[in-house]
């Protein structure tokens, strides 16, 4: 069904020699001292893989969404932070701008960030509300030709190193989630302060802060798509974040399970390899049966939105399955390791911290439950 | 939902879709739950099954089947286990019956045996291997065949025989050189009226109650030696030769039990108001939904990935495995799932998810169990 072109196959290729060679060795280092993977970013802008999806007029790859999926998932087996950093410019950033942008916007907006010399994030939730995003507490008002941004926006990935922000503003109270609009906010900026970067359990080599907005003034021109079309635009790009994050988890599994693999072999316990042990071969195949059905529904979302047909019950099935079968591969792959899986020498307890955010953003795994059944209750009635 | 796939499907696999599905639907479903209760096997649906093709999905034309590929296999058997486990584990075994006669028999034996079978003239089909004694290694299995002249003389005892009572011809494995181990095995087709041939009762299963599971013995029976399906000691090759498509066959089959049970499950709580609410506007029933709907859309991309590769490569063994293993294990976690949505009504037998969770549970066991899938698997990712 998946038999991938040469394209695709020479994509992955690509990208996994990056991660072996560029990325995994600088991970550890990097997630210790929480530094931003500066060098290895600007690896897979020279690779083209910070505009995956995007046309090559606009500064992109022009490659499909199955391509960003793959390379999503190569990356991320490398470096789960480099793969969030790359996937928030990919499908956060470049994919709304690109669908929502008018020819000049597109200009300064995209171009330059879909070929990676810049770098941009988006900009939704807030301290009070995540997965209810619509409940939206910044604010927007009209002065002349300029728009004053008020409120705080929380858990802003890239928000340290970022050019610019797609940041969610309501315009109008009254109408509630549909008062809500997307604007394009340069990086720095007067107006917008920086919060402390937040001390995470893992992906702890991207950055995460709050962006604090005081009277932040931006030129009406920066509204992206039509007052009050804020929400839709979220919601839509989070339907294709999703695949992104899929691919994450996947490669987040893939990396621990190639160590619990690699660890089982060589590990000799009662005198034997414990790989002989029923135990841990059933450990091995559950790890890969899950692994190996998460790929097929993350491709399968990718396939739909290349096809430009409906995806959002396939990429939150997507996202869903992958990431739980992420942190449980990743809690198996420690547990095949015994104590060495606890402690920093090996980097299964790094793939099972960073494992753990895929369960949380773009989306919840309940927010995932909520959105698949309440398609599946659609295509009944 | 079968055809909802990132993956061309061929008009051949789209009409064998259509006939499965329509097939199922007027003349499998009104019937299943009877025959169920009834543990009535679907001796009727045998000929019109055979005339339209479902007797050898894979089979070439030119030995009489249909020559469609796995993935119209895969197709059919879910579409048929949708409506009926039980008719869809019946002809999964006729299939099996026809792969082997149509790639070991040689030409007498499929003139003989495989076009009047494939035409309805000669039954359900069987694939004696099991026993009383061992199910998951086959090779040690106890049946004899001792060549005399050009006569083999078959005795021993097989189990858990599929379609045994209603086939006129069986195929069974047996040892001609015990002393060879798995080389000393050999297949044979054994008419079902010879002398010595007796049936046991059926068996009294949990699930699956309108199929056929009976007991084969074989005291002293005469198989003449040109019944050998290929050379002596080709046996368990003849045995393993299908077996990924088997396994395919199984995955595809408990996909169609989960996808009947989430019908079921979504019916069942539109319907039913409690706490002046549909069950299904609680979120923990709509979890279970979600749930559902997951396991089985991975289940089935698994088995059409494998299907798939099977029909592309000949090699599936690991993805097989695996389709097998996800397709069985969700499809219990699903029946149960959409069981428990029913509540008191979902534990009786006006409602048919009493039945798919009966159902569901034998995939987890037959064409290897789940243990031996993840055997299989392993055995791949450490090789
Ligand atoms: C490292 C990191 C990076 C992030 N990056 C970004 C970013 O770049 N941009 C951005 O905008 N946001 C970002 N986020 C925010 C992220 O998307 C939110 O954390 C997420 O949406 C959850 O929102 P919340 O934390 O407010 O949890 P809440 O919404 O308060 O949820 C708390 C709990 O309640 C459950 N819950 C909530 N609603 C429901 C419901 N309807 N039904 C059932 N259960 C429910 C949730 O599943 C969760 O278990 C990031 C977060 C983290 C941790
Ligand atoms: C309804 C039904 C129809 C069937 N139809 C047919 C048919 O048509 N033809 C046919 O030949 N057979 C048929 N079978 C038999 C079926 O294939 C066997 O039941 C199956 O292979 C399991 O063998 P067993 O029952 O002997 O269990 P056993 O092999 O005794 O296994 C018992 C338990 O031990 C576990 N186990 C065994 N070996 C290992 C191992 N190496 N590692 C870990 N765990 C292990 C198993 O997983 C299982 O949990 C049918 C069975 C049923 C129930």
């Amino acid at each position: 069904m998946f038999q991938l072109s040469e394209t695709h196959e020479m994509l992955r290729k690509t990208c996994r020699d990056l991660a072996d060679k560029e990325l995994a060795p600088k991970a550890a280092h990097h997630d210790e001292k929480h530094l931003f993977p500066g060098e290895q970013v600007s690896k897979l802008r020279d690779l083209g893989l910070m505009g995956v999806a995007v046309s090559p007029e606009d500064g992109g790859s022009g490659l499909d969404n199955l391509a960003y999926a793959i390379a999503m998932e190569e990356i991320s087996r490398g470096c789960a932070s480099t793969g969030v950093v790359m996937s928030v410019n990919n499908s956060l950033y470049c994919d709304p701008v690109m669908r929502f942008a008018n020819a000049e916007q597109k200009k300064i907006w995209l171009e330059p960030f879909a070929s990676g010399q810049k770098l941009g994030c988006f900009a939704l939730s807030e301290p009070g509300n995540g997965s209810d995003a619509g409940a939206a507490r910044c604010i927007a008002e009209q002065d002349g030709d300029e728009w004053i941004l008020n409120g705080t926006k929380a858990w802003i990935t890239n928000g340290y190193e970022a050019d610019a922000a797609i940041v969610f503003a309501t315009t109008d109270r009254s109408m509630k989630h549909k008062g809500i609009s997307a604007f394009l906010v340069p990086m720095p900026t007067p107006g917008l302060s920086l919060g402390k970067k937040e001390d995470k359990l893992g992906i702890r080599a991207s950055s995460t802060c709050n962006l604090i907005f005081e009277d932040c003034r931006i030129p009406a021109e920066n509204m992206l798509g039509e007052p009050g079309m804020g929400f839709k635009i979220a919601m839509g790009t989070l339907d294709g974040g999703r695949i992104g994050i899929a691919g994450q988890a996947l490669g987040i599994a893939q990396a621990a399970f190639e160590a619990a693999v690699g660890y089982a072999k060589e590990r000799e316990a009662f005198g034997k390899p414990i790989s002989g042990l029923q135990a841990i071969q059933f450990k091995l195949a559950d790890m890969a049966t899950r692994i190996e059905s998460a790929r097929l529904l993350t491709w399968k979302a990718a396939c739909l939105k290349d096809s430009g047909a409906r995806y959002t019950k396939e990429a939150a099935m997507a996202k869903l399955v992958a990431s739980e079968a992420s942190t449980y591969v990743a809690h198996q792959a420690i547990q095949v390791f015994g104590g060495n899986g606890y402690v920093t020498e090996y980097p299964v307890e790094r793939y099972y911290r960073d494992a753990r955010i895929t369960e949380i953003y773009e989306g919840t795994s309940e927010i995932q439950r909520v959105v698949i059944a309440s398609q599946v209750l659609k295509s009944m009635s | 939902m079968f055809l909802n796939l990132p993956y061309s499907f061929s008009d051949e696999e789209r009409m064998i879709h259509d006939a499965a599905a329509s097939f199922a639907s007027s003349e499998v479903a009104p019937s299943a739950m009877s025959r169920d209760a009834e543990h009535r096997f679907p001796v009727e649906l045998l000929k019109p099954l055979a005339e339209l093709g479902f007797f050898g999905i894979k089979v070439p034309s030119e030995h009489g089947g249909v020559g469609s590929n796995t993935v119209s296999y895969a197709i059919a058997l879910a579409k048929l286990a949708e409506a009926c486990a039980s008719t869809c584990v019946t002809v999964a075994v006729c299939n099996l019956f026809a792969d082997v006669l149509s790639h070991f028999a040689n030409e007498e034996q499929r003139e003989r045996y495989l076009k009047p079978y494939l035409r309805g003239k000669l039954g359900a089909g069987t694939f004696c291997l099991s026993e009383p004694g061992n199910g998951s290694d086959a090779s040690a299995m106890k049946t004899s065949a001792t060549l005399d002249g050009d006569t083999y003389i078959l005795n021993g005892a097989k189990q858990w025989i599929t379609n045994g009572a209603f086939a006129k011809a069986h195929i069974v494995f047996a040892k001609t050189a015990p002393e060879l181990g798995k080389k000393g095995i050999s297949a044979f087709i054994v008419d079902a009226d010879s002398d010595g041939v007796s049936v046991g009762y059926p068996e009294r299963k949990m699930g699956l109650c309108s199929s056929n599971t009976v007991g084969l013995t074989f005291d002293n029976v005469l198989v003449p030696a040109a019944n050998r399906i290929g050379e002596e000691g080709m046996g368990y090759r003849i045995a393993l030769a299908n077996l990924d498509g088997g396994r395919i066959g199984i995955a595809a089959q408990a996909v169609g039990i989960a996808y009947s049970a989430l019908q079921e499950g979504l019916r069942y709580a539109s319907e039913r108001k409690v706490f002046n609410q549909r069950i299904v506007d609680f979120q923990a029933s709509q979890f279970a939904i979600a749930d559902a709907a997951c396991d089985i859309e991975r289940s089935w991309l698994l088995t059409m990935q494998a299907a798939v590769a099977r029909d592309t490569t000949g090699k599936s063994a690991r993805l097989s495995s695996m389709a097998k293993l996800t397709a069985s294990e969700s499809a219990c976690r699903v029946a149960d799932a959409m069981l428990q949505l029913h509540g008191g009504y979902g534990y009786v037998e006006d409602y048919a998810i009493e039945r798919l969770y009966r159902d569901a549970r034998v995939t987890r066991i037959y064409e290897g169990a789940s243990e031996i899938q993840r055997l299989v698997i392993a055995r791949d990712i450490l090789s």
